[in-house]
């Protein structure tokens, strides 16, 4: 066997191995209920979870918790099916947090809990500015 | 309204895209023409057709800037990315911060290396510059804006608000002109933005010079001497890019608030991995001489260079990356186009490469181990491996669009811990690369053997072990796989060291290649300590359990700190010492307390500003901001045993976008860098919280606690002049005056009782450090007692992380090294180019 044909077979080798790793790495968009029978099977890779904050019929957001120590938090997150869910985070409150209009969780179920390890947010920035602030001109 | 400057410069984008296309013909029939004669007419035609390219495109940048400079809110471009206030620097970064703007620098840049191509150029011109104008064409369809029937081409800076916005008061008033723009991303706001795009930018031009000459010399049928000019260019491209890959991670450091300086962003791998095609096709070029192999390599990787350039265009462009990354363009609903472009070059490259391939010949004879092109050739394969792994997952969104695109259902999202995630592959990678260029590098330069190779190796790796064994020892180095980067890290250097005396000696010039390695392999050593031994420093493990079903112990990698109060973190005392604002035209730092703000620039003094003793500013002055929107938070470190430094992170509260942004502030030192970036502060619209007034009586002189703070009443007298009141001669007004001591310093509070038209009032006093407020509740003279009330609220407070950086310089340094050794290589080849120039080769 020639060199360059090993160094061919290394190579698609661990070009194989990169497709795998991605595969299995990648994590996957799931609502609440999914999200659960997963933990519940056993299964504790954390999944990205869409959704809104909840909000009173008045248009409040509802469910807000600060610890006492301000260092982490926790709020109910409704996602794309209407289920809704504590989603408990370790960190501070971000401070565009109450303004998102959608929020991403990453983390996964404890028990009944949802830990989340991360946060994305979409806040409405001037990307999707949409009304011009009339002054007095 | 101006409408005139806009149609002029809509006017000179089709200019420009007409004689672009004009000029692209023009040079591709100079290629097929058969007589020279007529050859020459071509390319004097089309070299007029390209300078008035030129001329339009430049006069587009110039127009736009204009409008963007003078303010002009009717237009949509000036209105969304610029404000009145923002100064002509960031009125730079307001030009290229929206995608028609970025793609104008792009284009101007374009034009920059076209004529410089011109000029240098004799052989390649026509085929070059062909390749050129056609790409310069596609670029300026994106910012053409023209409608044809249904179809939208491109998005043209120069639209108006009311045909770009869809509000009412356009109907009510058609010639309404905002008063002011919506203003920059405050996250652009920072000196690396304004020079950090134009550098990428200048990177993402030239990788068209390479796949210019490349194209041209397979279209030509010139198969290996396209290499030769391609060389220094694709030198210039590799370093360029590189430079503006960590100009961007060092913006990132400074300015943004993930702790670091590289996240592995969609947005940062759509650069990092044409960088690394690059870097591979320069090596495989400068071996292409002896080995097919290489020239097959050099013409596919530079071709995927550029191409994958186009593909990142798409990626953050397409609105495709969507909720993965936090910073790609707005969609301006031009993937399609993108798209259009991206196969055009795909299959039209593709297409090209199949039918050269024949006459590219192949390698009678299997490479030897001892070659230098056997090294040079697996270095470019593991640089192309590194690509690979980050291209798959970072195009994620695009295979669900593909997968769903073809009607089943694709949910898959990006890693969870993408920094751990492409580390994991990365770290081996830049092992590899240590190591392979500092041995390829003693293939490079001598013959070898086997024991020739012996005598070479064993010096540098000696060194290497000693120089390891010591700072693994002196560092406690634990992690085995940290040890083997350090160990292949030193090795790079120490071998490269060695190339590079030998080089001194025979030819400074040719000591490119060993600088630039030494370079990357500081980076890698500089990469490793400042990443693998960060240490947060704001560390606790007070992590409160919510629920019981959470993990036990939960790390707190931040810190609460209350005004005043010092909290101890690892070696450091922490002290907070409140919110500062920066005024113009004066150094240092007052505390907002002391400011009232009433204007978006201007503040007054609500007392005398004193520093050192001195009254620097009156009370009730008017003074100017610096930096209006950010305030500025005093975190002193007191470290035991001397050394106290205060570092002040940011936060910029834009109202108008609705940003709140917050940066760190970094110390920094030889060794490591401290960085502090604060987390979250009290709202500032949210009213304090008072606890409610306790009334209690005291004598004069008397002292009392005030929320923990000592103070004294030290004088009550009538006064006959109170601010904002009128007083008649029945009317009284009292005056206490209480001396507090704080931490840092004695605050005096002068709250008042007034009577006036026989009812009594308060005029409670506040020290907002503090958190108190002290009013008299009420005086009987006879007695001489006083009741006074004591309000009490929380201190301020902030939450922060601080993290400690160990060795990050390393990574700067070798990045200016890796400047220098690229500076000395472009020198080098750009030599050889004009030598054969001269001898009417090229």
């Amino acid at each position: 066997m020639k060199k360059s044909h090993i160094l061919g077979i290394v190579v698609i080798a661990v070009a194989i191995m990169v497709i795998i790793s991605t595969a299995g790495d990648a994590s996957t968009y799931v609502g609440f209920g999914k999200a659960k029978e997963l933990a519940e099977n056993g299964n504790d890779k954390k999944i990205h979870v869409v959704g809104t904050l909840a909000k009173s019929p008045a248009g409040d957001i509802m469910g807000i918790k600060d610890s006492s120590d301000k260092l982490s938090f926790s709020f109910l997150l409704v996602d794309n099916e209407g289920i809704t869910q504590r989603v408990y985070f370790n960190e501070p409150m971000p401070t565009d947090f109450l303004r998102s209009e959608q929020v991403v969780v990453v983390g996964a179920y404890h028990g009944e809990s949802f830990l989340a390890s991360k946060i994305l947010m979409k806040c409405p920035s001037k990307y999707q500015e949409e009304t011009i602030e009339v002054g007095q001109a | 309204m101006h409408l005139f400057i806009g149609s002029f410069g809509h006017f000179l984008v089709i200019a420009s895209f007409v004689t672009a296309i004009v000029s692209a013909l023009g040079y591709a029939f100079s290629v097929s023409s058969k007589s020279e004669t007529e050859k020459q007419q071509w390319q004097s035609f089309s070299r007029i057709a390209f300078i008035t390219h030129s001329i339009g495109s430049v006069g587009t940048v110039i127009t736009l800037f204009f409008i963007i400079n003078q303010g002009y809110f009717e237009y949509h471009y000036a209105y969304s990315h610029s404000s009145s206030i923002l100064p002509v620097y960031y009125q730079i970064s307001a030009f290229w911060e929206g995608q028609e703007g970025s793609f104008l620098l792009w284009i101007f840049w374009n034009v920059v290396l076209g004529l410089i191509l011109i000029k240098t150029n004799k052989f390649w011109e026509a085929p070059v510059m062909a390749i050129f104008a056609l790409v310069q064409a596609f670029l300026l369809s994106m910012i053409l804006g023209v409608v044809i029937g249904s179809i939208k081409i491109g998005s043209s800076p120069f639209m108006l608000l009311k045909d770009v916005m869809d509000a009412p008061i356009f109907d009510t008033n058609p010639d309404f002109i905002p008063e002011d723009g919506s203003g920059l991303n405050p996250l652009l706001q920072n000196y690396w933005m304004v020079i950090h795009p134009p550098m990428l930018f200048l990177g993402f031009a030239t990788t068209l010079i390479p796949f210019a000459y490349c194209v041209a010399g397979l279209w030509i049928g010139r198969f290996r001497e396209w290499i030769r000019p391609a060389l220094p260019w694709s030198l210039f491209s590799g370093v360029t890019l590189g430079v503006g890959i960590l100009m961007g991670a060092y913006w990132a450091y400074e300015t943004l608030n993930f702790g670091g300086y590289w996240n592995w962003d969609p947005v940062e791998n759509a650069v990092y991995v044409p960088w690394l095609i690059l870097i591979g096709a320069i090596h495989t070029m400068i071996a292409f001489k002896k080995s097919t192999t290489a020239l097959k390599s050099s013409i596919v990787l530079s071709l995927s260079a550029f191409l994958l350039i186009v593909y990142s265009t798409f990626l953050t462009r397409s609105g495709i990356l969507g909720d993965s990354s936090v910073h790609s363009f707005t969609d301006l609903g031009l993937s399609g186009q993108l798209l259009v472009y991206l196969l055009f070059f795909l299959i039209g490259t593709t297409v090209l490469i199949i039918k050269s391939w024949k006459h590219l010949g192949s390698d009678e004879k299997e490479v030897s181990t001892y070659s230098r092109e056997f090294w040079i050739f697996m270095g470019a394969t593991v640089l192309c491996l590194m690509g690979f792994q980050v291209i798959i997952p970072t195009s994620i969104p695009v295979w669900n669009a593909i997968v769903e695109g073809l009607g089943f259902e694709s949910n898959m999202a990006p890693p969870v811990d993408q920094v751990e995630f492409y580390t994991k592959f990365q770290i081996w990678g830049g092992v590899l690369i240590a190591i392979l260029s500092g041995t390829g590098q003693f293939f490079w330069w001598n013959k070898m053997d086997q024991s020739k190779l012996k005598d070479a190796l064993v010096g540098p790796v000696i060194i290497t072990m000693v120089v390891a064994a010591i700072i693994i020892l002196a560092k406690g180095i634990q992690n085995p796989i940290y040890i083997i980067v350090l160990i292949s890290g030193l090795y790079a250097i120490i071998a490269n060291a060695k190339i590079l005396i030998d080089r001194w000696k025979t030819n400074i010039n040719l000591s490119g290649g060993a600088i630039t390695h030494i370079g990357i392999a500081m980076m890698l050593i500089g990469i490793l300590f400042s990443s693998g031994y960060s240490k947060i420093i704001s560390l606790n493990y007070t992590g409160r359990v919510w629920s019981n079903d959470l993990p036990d112990e939960i790390n707190q990698k931040n810190l609460l700190l209350f005004q005043n109060e010092p909290v101890k973190m690892g070696d450091y005392t922490l002290l907070y010492r409140g919110t500062k604002k920066r005024i113009q035209g004066y150094n240092g730092y007052i505390s907002s307390n002391e400011l009232f703000q009433f204007s978006e620039t201007h503040v007054y003094t609500l007392q005398d500003i004193k520093q050192d003793d001195q009254v620097i500013f009156k009370k009730g002055d008017t003074l100017e901001l610096f930096n209006p929107e950010t305030s500025y938070f005093k975190i002193d470190y007191i470290k035991e045993g001397g050394n106290t430094f205060t570092l002040y992170p940011t936060v910029q509260i834009n109202e108008k976008m609705n940003m709140t942004v917050m940066s760190p502030d970094i110390d920094k030192n030889f060794g490591f860098d401290m960085y502090t970036h604060v987390r979250t502060f009290p709202d500032p619209n949210e009213e304090s919280k008072w606890r409610g007034r306790k009334d209690q009586d005291v004598k004069i002189g008397q002292q009392f606690f005030a929320n923990d703070y000592v103070s004294t009443l030290d004088k009550v007298e009538r006064i006959f002049d109170v601010d904002g009141v009128e007083l008649s001669e029945k009317d009284v007004a009292i005056q206490a005056t209480f001396t507090v001591q704080g931490e840092e310093k004695n605050y005096s509070a002068k709250p008042l009782y007034i009577i006036k038209d026989m009812q009594a009032g308060m005029m409670p006093f506040t020290i907002q450090d503090l958190g108190i407020k002290l009013s008299i509740v009420n005086v009987s003279p006879e007695s001489n007692n006083f009741t006074i009330g004591v309000d009490t609220t929380q201190k301020d407070w902030v939450i922060l992380e601080a993290v400690e950086k160990p060795f990050i310089n390393i990574l700067w340094l070798g990045t200016i090294v890796m400047m220098i050794g690229f500076g000395i290589a472009i020198n080098r080849r750009y030599q050889e180019f004009v030598k054969m120039k001269k001898k009417g080769q090229e």
